[in-house]
């Protein structure tokens, strides 16, 4: 038996990402695996993944200010976010899924654990959404800034303001999971989990201001692209060396 | 064309079940699915050996027959099972920092040499204060001899490989146990790919 013509990928670029270890980041202290990561061939196991096929189960849903069904609207700044997801090799990754989270305008998460931050719930904002890409890797959603929020990882701590992005991707490596920023929030110079990506690479995760994308008498526009890994070459069917 | 940076990862932190854990997708079967139901079963545990109650587990596998549901995935003389989605999410327990799933054991699926590989269910584990998410594979111990000749753990060091071997629990669907330690001398085998 033979593997079938599969599309191998590149490998996953370590230095564009966070250290385990970033002891400013508390809670990674005690998580952050101490030995060695164990390199291996990329088998079928790897080279496909959930990505594909989870498109055909999962719902769109990307309208996050009315998506409580409740008949209203989130309070809050509406805005639309969209942009691209792309490979490393700037292909578009068409038909994706992208699921996204997100505090409330006041900085408020509708999840038990956050009981905490004495902010306010809203009974029309559920703080989740998803949408798959089209053939042109573009997401769209249209949500509201979220607030920034306490937490507990050191002296009167203050994330920024931020939507937790999910995305699938064609094979198992190219999962990813990140958070979107927004453009001059003066809280990101202080946030150790914005500041755990390189110097280099972490303004990717800001997204800016798009004129462009603002709808008039509507909602402001945002505009952020992705890059994941992406396939080394494309199949052939021929040997051709 | 130049290759573009990667967008950097970021936790999932503690509040990723609002997006990413819907009820039961921690069951891949449905009546009638082909093929010898288990049920997988663990703990997420810390450098301390205390539970981690906010991890999420993501699990990747095969069909009975071999067949990942994948369009780089061929191989149509081994059918896709209606009955089985090949993949599924848990998220820990608070308390307990225990996950489960109902699934099937997956048949074998061939490795670039054209050899089979030993049966596995490949994981995604990511949880508040993890930075990038961690790949694991899940063999099992009722497969002595596949495991053996198995390509991908020969590449692990010998005394680590254990730590990617279930531990049988016996029952009825079998259930195989298998805990994930984030750190330590017993720390679970990650793999690059
Ligand atoms: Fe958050």
């Amino acid at each position: 038996m033979t593997e079938p013509m599969v599309r191998h990928y590149g490998p996953k670029a370590h230095t564009d990402h966070p250290p385990f270890n970033y002891p400013d980041y508390r809670s990674t202290v005690l998580r952050f695996p101490n030995k060695d990561m164990v390199s291996i061939v990329q088998t079928l196991s790897e080279t496909t993944g959930p990505g594909p096929a989870w498109t055909e189960i999962a719902e769109e849903d990307a309208d996050l200010t009315t998506n409580a069904g409740t008949g209203g609207t989130a309070l809050g700044q509406r805005i639309i976010v969209t942009g691209r997801v792309l490979d490393e090799n700037g292909e578009p990754v068409a038909n994706t899924l992208i699921e996204i989270w997100q505090a409330n305008a006041s900085g408020r998460y509708a999840h038990w654990r956050d009981e905490d931050h004495p902010a306010p719930l809203d009974p029309n904002f559920l703080g989740a959404g998803q949408c798959i890409t089209d053939g042109e890797g573009v997401y769209r959603f249209t949500t509201i800034v979220p607030g920034p929020y306490p937490w507990p990882n050191h002296r009167n701590a203050w994330r920024p303001s931020h939507i937790h992005f999910s995305i699938m991707g064609p094979a198992l490596g190219t999962r990813l999971v990140t958070q979107m920023y927004f453009e001059g929030d003066p809280l990101l110079p202080l946030d150790p989990i914005y500041n755990s990506a390189p110097p280099h690479s972490r303004e990717r995760m800001v997204a800016s201001y798009d004129h462009d994308v603002t709808e008039e008498n509507w909602a402001t526009g945002y505009r952020w692209d992705i890059v994941i890994r992406g396939p080394l070459a494309a199949p052939t069917d021929q040997e051709d060396g | 064309m130049a290759r573009l940076g990667e967008t950097p990862s970021q936790t999932v932190g503690p509040f990723f079940s609002i997006g990413l854990s819907g009820e039961g997708e921690n069951v891949l079967v449905s009546d009638g699915v082909a093929g010898d139901r288990i049920r997988l079963v663990g703990r997420v545990l810390d450098g301390d050996g205390r539970p981690v109650g906010d991890a999420l587990i993501e699990l990747w596998q095969a069909n009975s027959l071999g067949r990942y549901r994948h369009p780089d995935d061929a191989r149509g003389e081994l059918p896709l099972d209606p009955a089985f989605t090949g993949f599924g999410r848990a998220a820990t327990g608070f308390e307990t920092g225990e996950y489960w799933f109902e699934t099937i054991k997956p048949g074998p699926v061939p490795d670039p040499e054209g050899e089979l590989q030993a049966p596995h269910l490949n994981l995604i584990v990511q949880a508040r204060g993890t930075l990038n998410p961690l790949f694991t594979r899940v063999y099992f111990p009722d497969e002595e001899e596949a495991n053996q000749s198995d390509l991908v753990l020969a590449m692990v060091p010998k005394d680590r490989r254990e730590t990617l071997v279930a531990v049988p629990e016996g029952g009825e669907p079998a259930v195989y146990r298998f805990d994930i330690h984030l750190q330590g001398e017993g720390q679970t085998v990650f793999l690059d790919i």
